[in-house]
């Protein structure tokens, strides 16, 4: 206890510090470029899923499978396995965007089931109204579908890549300069585990808490008729 | 040459057979009513026409060509020839009513925009909803959704106006504005097809009436005949009930 | 790109991988079971207790929530040493996930314990049932059925994602494994595709268990796939 107050003014200087925030950037860059990315890939993955018929089935199962697998195993593994799968293809390809894939890859699993749910909740007549008219598919779903489901589907999008901030704690592992690996090299230098994985862990809150916050305030304006009729607003302007 | 000719059509809503071989004609201009009992099938022919519902057998001419319900162009220059107003109005909610209105005409057939919304807004004064045209379906009365439907459906310059029951889902006070707006599109010499449980309405503008049951034609004829002596004892009974309740 | 897959290697060490498997297992149920009791504490505590306890149970959730269940472990493992507290990885593992699932489960379990109306509590109360009576015998068969569900999905979240984290501080459970074994002879591919397929296996035979159980016990469907 007497040592972690003695390293109290060695730890908290401003190179470290500035360390810190760029690592903190880094974490939060990289998840929400993964995240951004990943969810439009997951928009992909959701049309490609109701493509109809016959000829399209390996592809519909291809989708499934894509979403139910990478559900079921853990992060780590898929950074492991996007690191050595990139690294067979290139060599040159930075940890960072190894990292952004990884998140991404894993992104796409959990925000195709969301999108789907909030695509789902859309009256199937709207569709039926649009077939009629003569929309193709991709149409009807970007002109009638997603701006219907957006209040369904934006505020669990946003709450999981928010608590996917988090979890990238785990790029920390091949090497990527976030805010665990920072957290890690400091420990190894011989500050004190408490000091240095409290204020990690107090980064990791500051970014989390309030976005989260945000979400839920997202979640609640948009739950509204009202805010709904807003959000619609706001699109057209 | 009717300009619609309905050929012994058999459909399928999943694994049930609802049409059983339906066969009727449509001439230019005229105004043809299914009517029937629940369940008789009306509905699915109109959706079979746009290709909603899946066709398995029997053949569908218009002007004495054939339409080939399994291949996606041609349902596709069917609907351009043919539109469907729902019962349940399918707006869509996350438009205004002048972009239901435009959105087809400008997006999908690629007329110029100005044009386009000339025509709506001539088309909303017609169903008398001109003021309307910035609001948005869920802050309009049933029978205001229904007319901005139609009025939806007229921009596409369709050939023949599908009409899926049209007043049911609306209150009892708001079906004559919708029925006033079908009447004037019968006075003005729009081929229409319709579904409807408004009986008297239906003896007032058809052409021709088509009783169905079961997912068959029963009988067919004037509106005079059908009502008043019908041959069946089908059409017979259900004229029967409906018209002493 | 022109990479031969070689899967003998992985198979002669499949038996280690099916330890590490195990492991895991057995890490996920233990994590859970003291998660939910953590969990059930601090929901009871929250929803009943008075209001510096709450306060209390807040900070706990909204703490452990918003930050990475890797750094609350380095903590546990890099940290109480300094305070002279030193626990073995495997322990350090445990715990740390017991507090990280306890924290979840707080929620999930405080949204069952909403769930309860009020007026089942108090015709508890007119019959005389003491408020640790009326818990055992209202609220938790209550909760019980209609938070299955979730819980259900928590325990592959917790299996899955939480135990793997173990590896990152040498605990040999089927992630740790995989590191350990293509270390060894830099198969990392190979190893690492057969361990995913452990995953989904393992995940696979575990929410159909849940499934199962939860259909004989409350009579709730929850979601296999």
């Amino acid at each position: 206890m007497e040592r972690l107050i003695a390293q109290l003014p060695e730890f908290f200087t401003w190179s470290n510090m500035a360390l810190l925030a760029d690592a903190a950037l880094m974490t939060l860059s990289m998840t929400l470029i993964g995240c951004f990315i990943g969810f439009g890939l997951a928009l992909v993955l959701v049309f490609l899923r109701t493509t109809p018929g016959l000829w399209a089935l390996p592809l519909r199962v291809a989708c499934i499978a894509y979403v139910e697998v990478f559900r079921r195993i853990p992060f780590l593994v898929v950074i492991y396995l996007v690191l050595f799968f990139i690294q067979t293809v290139s060599t040159d390809v930075s940890l960072f965007a190894i990292a952004v894939i990884a998140i991404c890859t894993y992104a796409i699993a959990y925000t195709a089931d969301i999108i789907r749910g909030g695509i789902e909740s859309v009256p199937h007549t709207q569709i039926e109204a649009a077939q009629a008219m003569n929309f193709s598919r991709l149409r009807t779903l970007f002109t009638v579908q997603l701006p219907q489901a957006w209040p369904i589907i934006l505020p669990p999008a946003i709450a999981f890549s928010v608590s996917f901030i988090k979890d990238t704690a785990l790029v920390s592992q091949i090497g990527v300069f976030e805010l665990t690996f920072r957290g890690k090299e400091l420990n190894n230098q011989g500050f004190s585990g408490i000091l240095v994985f409290g204020t990690i862990a107090m980064s990791y809150f500051l970014m989390s808490f309030p976005l989260s916050m945000l979400g839920q305030y997202l979640e609640k304006r948009l739950a509204t008729p009202r805010g709904q009729r807003r959000l619609r607003k706001i699109r057209q302007t | 040459m009717p300009h619609l000719a309905v050929s012994d059509v058999f459909a399928k809503y999943g694994k049930l057979e609802v049409l059983h071989g339906i066969s009727f004609d449509v001439e230019r201009g005229e105004v043809v009513s299914l009517v029937g009992p629940s369940g008789s099938g009306k509905s699915t022919v109109l959706r079979t026409l746009v290709g909603l519902t899946p066709v398995t057998g029997g053949h569908v001419d218009v002007d004495g060509t054939s339409i080939d319900y399994h291949s996606a162009r041609a349902i596709k220059a069917a609907r351009d020839r043919m539109a469907i107003v729902f019962q349940q109005f399918n707006l869509f909610q996350n438009m205004t009513v002048l972009r239901n209105v435009t959105l087809a005409p400008t997006k999908i057939k690629g007329r110029p925009k100005a044009e386009v919304e000339a025509e709506a807004i001539e088309l909303l004064s017609l169903v008398g909803l001109a003021d309307k045209r910035d609001a948005y379906p869920d802050e309009l009365s049933g029978g205001q959704q229904q007319r901005v439907a139609i009025a939806r459906a007229l921009a596409l310059k369709p050939e023949i106006l599908l009409l899926d029951e049209v007043t049911s889902a609306l209150d009892p006070e708001l079906v004559n504005e919708v029925l006033d707006t079908v009447r004037r599109l019968a006075g003005e010499g729009m081929t229409m097809l319709l579904v409807s449980h408004e009986m008297s309405f239906v003896r007032e503008v058809s052409n021709k009436v088509i009783f169905m049951d079961k997912g068959r034609v029963v009988e067919s004829g004037p509106p005079g005949q059908i009502f008043d002596a019908p041959t069946s004892d089908r059409a017979r009974d259900f004229f029967g009930k409906i018209l002493r309740g | 790109m022109n990479y031969n897959f070689q899967f003998n290697v992985v198979w002669r060490n499949f038996d280690a991988l099916l330890e590490g498997a195990w492991l895991t297992f057995q890490l996920g149920v233990f994590a859970f079971t003291a998660g939910l009791f953590v969990g059930l504490i601090c929901a009871a505590l929250k929803t009943y207790g008075p209001w510096p306890v709450r306060l209390l149970v807040n900070v706990y959730v909204v703490f452990i929530t918003n930050t990475p269940a890797l750094i609350q472990i380095y903590f546990l493992y890099f940290g109480l040493p300094d305070l002279g507290i030193r626990w073995s990885n495997e322990a350090c593992v445990l715990i740390g996930l017991t507090l990280n699932a306890g924290a979840y489960l707080t929620m999930i379990l405080r949204a069952g314990f909403l769930s309860v109306r009020t007026a089942e509590m108090e015709a508890g109360e007119t019959l005389g049932m003491s408020l640790i009576q009326r818990i055992r015998y209202i609220v938790v068969p209550h909760i019980a059925k209609s938070i299955y569900p979730a819980l259900a999905n928590f325990f592959i979240v917790i299996l899955v994602m939480g135990t793997s984290v173990g590896a990152l501080i040498g605990v040999d459970e089927l992630t740790g494994q995989a590191i350990n074994l293509s270390s060894v002879n830099y198969r990392w591919l190979e190893y690492f595709t057969v361990t995913a397929g452990l995953y989904v296996v393992l995940t696979f035979v575990a929410s159909l268990g849940l499934a199962l159980v939860g259909r004989w016990a409350f009579r709730v469907r929850a979601r296999i796939f």
